[in-house]
């Protein structure tokens, strides 16, 4: 089972404003880019041609691995506005 | 809200320690608000699967028979399992399908997080969902009240209680703990399964509302990261948990969602899961190592409970929830002895250090701080040597023409040259070990194992 389908399970109430911010510059030069591997919805993927770290937040369940994880200061972490974000039902 | 309105107590957090501390405070007539950012209690937690109540059934006597649980646990199956062998152990009991079921229930944290701070309301308390707090209010070196985003704005109260969840952003800001490190938690992924109540009751041995635990420790079940798996029985579900320590994960190159699936079709698992359908995918950090990183949990005006002052004993027993009601009730009592004394400084709440030292909370989290030092310092525990245990189990019921007492000489030998094995000379092993070490564990590897056995269980069991 692949991670947008069980993404797709999910109920969300995605805010317009993104609650992460990423620093492309500064993942482009990251020695590691562990975010891409912890994550575990996958919301950090590497493009491969030029290594940029693309990133979307729709499916984020607001862990918080990847802010823990990061050491070079790209992500700006916040959680979402009162009532976004996932909602478990389970 | 009224901006000149100001509570007794404002508690962040709406899971078992906040509410918990809402609930003994509103029972004693405080004026009590819970803010939660969920748009219901529980929209936003996560925990493996079982709920611990000696404190919830202490607070309200037979709460089974109103809130709403799933399975009773009246056992637990515990596996050590490599990539084609596996050992198990099972404890079971009748006792625990009688009152009070051994404190240990099933839940699904959506219901029974809303049911416990409709509790708390129903005693008093106010509570508000869709609502995050930003900041706290800082009036000199004391805490005075919240800042909530949106239109709710800065609302003040004597004291503030911290149960905001492992992230626990308010504590960083608060300049009470540092930032966390990889190694100081661990990520947890869950699968919510819905099966037909009889077929999980015919596949896990169950009748009525009785619930069982499986507990996969590390081994295959995380690939040898420290971590495991488990599954718990709900009524209509399974709930299907891989959880790992970050730092070793990191270093894994591993992805964290392909770990998942590699858990769940793993042939010691996939059998329990077969025919099931995911309805829900989760994600939560649990704190780890608890004693040695816990932030300072008493300020003046301030006090932090549950998984933010990183309460959970991450040992076999892996107990989060009582921990956490635990905390927020010692929380909630010092804040009412606070009350009579009309001192909310750090000194005046310092009966919650007091309480905590007394209880299961800091005796069981001292007993267990060495644990995550022992998973981090000796990583073939949870790889190598499950391996080599499992192969050596399945080698003493072999069948063959060879006299049994061959066959367990045959069998000591490979055990032998497994744990030479998990001993080779690697750059991490040379790194961690000096060269007499080194040396000692190829001649006598055995002595070895059962020394590192001997402290692993010590900081494990």
């Amino acid at each position: 089972m692949n991670i947008d389908d069980k993404l797709a399970l999910n109920l969300f109430h995605v805010d317009k404003d993104p609650h992460i911010r990423v620093d492309q510059e500064i993942c482009r030069r990251c020695p590691h880019q562990l975010c891409t591997y912890v994550c575990p919805v996958e919301n950090y993927t590497v493009d491969g041609d030029n290594n940029n770290v693309v990133f979307s937040w729709e499916g984020c369940l607001e862990c918080g691995t990847c802010r823990i994880v990061c050491d070079q200061g790209a992500i700006a972490w916040d959680y979402p506005r009162g009532g976004c974000g996932v909602s478990y039902r389970f | 809200m009224e901006d000149t309105e100001k509570f007794d107590v404002i508690i962040v957090g709406a899971g078992p320690a906040g509410t918990t501390a809402a609930y003994v405070l509103a029972k004693a007539g405080l004026e009590v608000l819970l803010v939660e950012r969920g748009s219901y209690p529980g929209a936003k937690n996560v925990f493996g699967g079982i709920l611990y109540t000696p404190v919830l059934n202490r607070l309200i006597p037979n709460f089974w028979e109103e809130a709403p649980v799933e399975r009773q646990i009246k056992g637990i199956k515990i596996f050590l399992i490599s990539e084609k062998n596996a050992v198990s152990i099972g404890v079971e009991s009748e006792e625990h399908n009688q009152p009070p079921y051994n404190n240990s229930f099933t839940v699904y944290r959506s219901k029974f997080d809303s049911w416990y701070a409709h509790k708390a309301q129903e005693a008093g308390a106010m509570l508000i969902t869709n609502t995050i707090v930003d900041d706290l209010l800082w009036d000199g070196g004391k805490v005075v009240g919240v800042k909530a985003r949106g239109e709710e704005g800065d609302v003040y109260a004597d004291v503030v209680i911290l149960a905001d969840g492992v992230n626990s952003l308010l504590s960083k800001k608060a300049g009470l703990r540092k930032e966390l490190k990889p190694r100081q938690v661990s990520l947890g992924m869950k699968e919510v399964i819905e099966l037909p109540r009889e077929v999980i009751e015919e596949r896990f041995h169950l009748t009525g509302n009785e619930g069982i635990e499986l507990k996969y420790m590390a081994g295959d079940a995380t690939k040898g990261i420290w971590g495991g798996g488990n599954i718990y029985t709900n009524l209509e579900t399974i709930s299907v948990v891989t959880w790992m320590s970050v730092e070793p994960l990191m270093a894994s190159r591993y992805k964290a969602s392909e770990l998942m699936e590699h858990f769940k079709e793993h042939p010691f698992v996939r059998n329990y899961i077969k025919g099931g359908k995911t309805i829900e995918y989760q994600a939560h950090l649990a704190p780890d190592g608890g004693y040695d990183f816990t932030p300072k949990y008493c300020a003046n005006g301030l006090l932090i409970t549950g998984d933010a002052a990183r309460f959970l004993n991450a040992s076999i027993h892996y107990e989060g929830t009582n921990f956490a009601m635990a905390s927020g009730e010692a929380a909630a009592k010092a804040v009412i002895e606070a009350k009579k004394k009309g001192d909310y400084s750090e000194k005046g709440l310092c009966s919650y250090q007091k309480l905590l030292n007394e209880s299961f909370v800091m005796k069981d989290l001292k007993r267990y701080r060495k644990l995550n030092r022992f998973a981090e310092a000796n990583p073939e525990f949870f790889d190598g040597y499950f391996n080599a245990i499992t192969q050596m189990a399945v080698d003493y019921f072999i069948v063959n023409e060879l006299p049994k007492r061959q066959q367990e000489f045959r069998m000591l030998k490979s055990f032998r040259s497994n744990l030479r094995r998990c001993h080779a000379n690697t750059p991490d092993e040379r790194y961690r070990h000096n060269r007499v070490t080194r040396a000692f564990s190829r001649i006598c590897p055995l002595i070895r194992f059962l020394w590192q056995c001997l402290k692993g269980g010590i900081s494990f069991i």
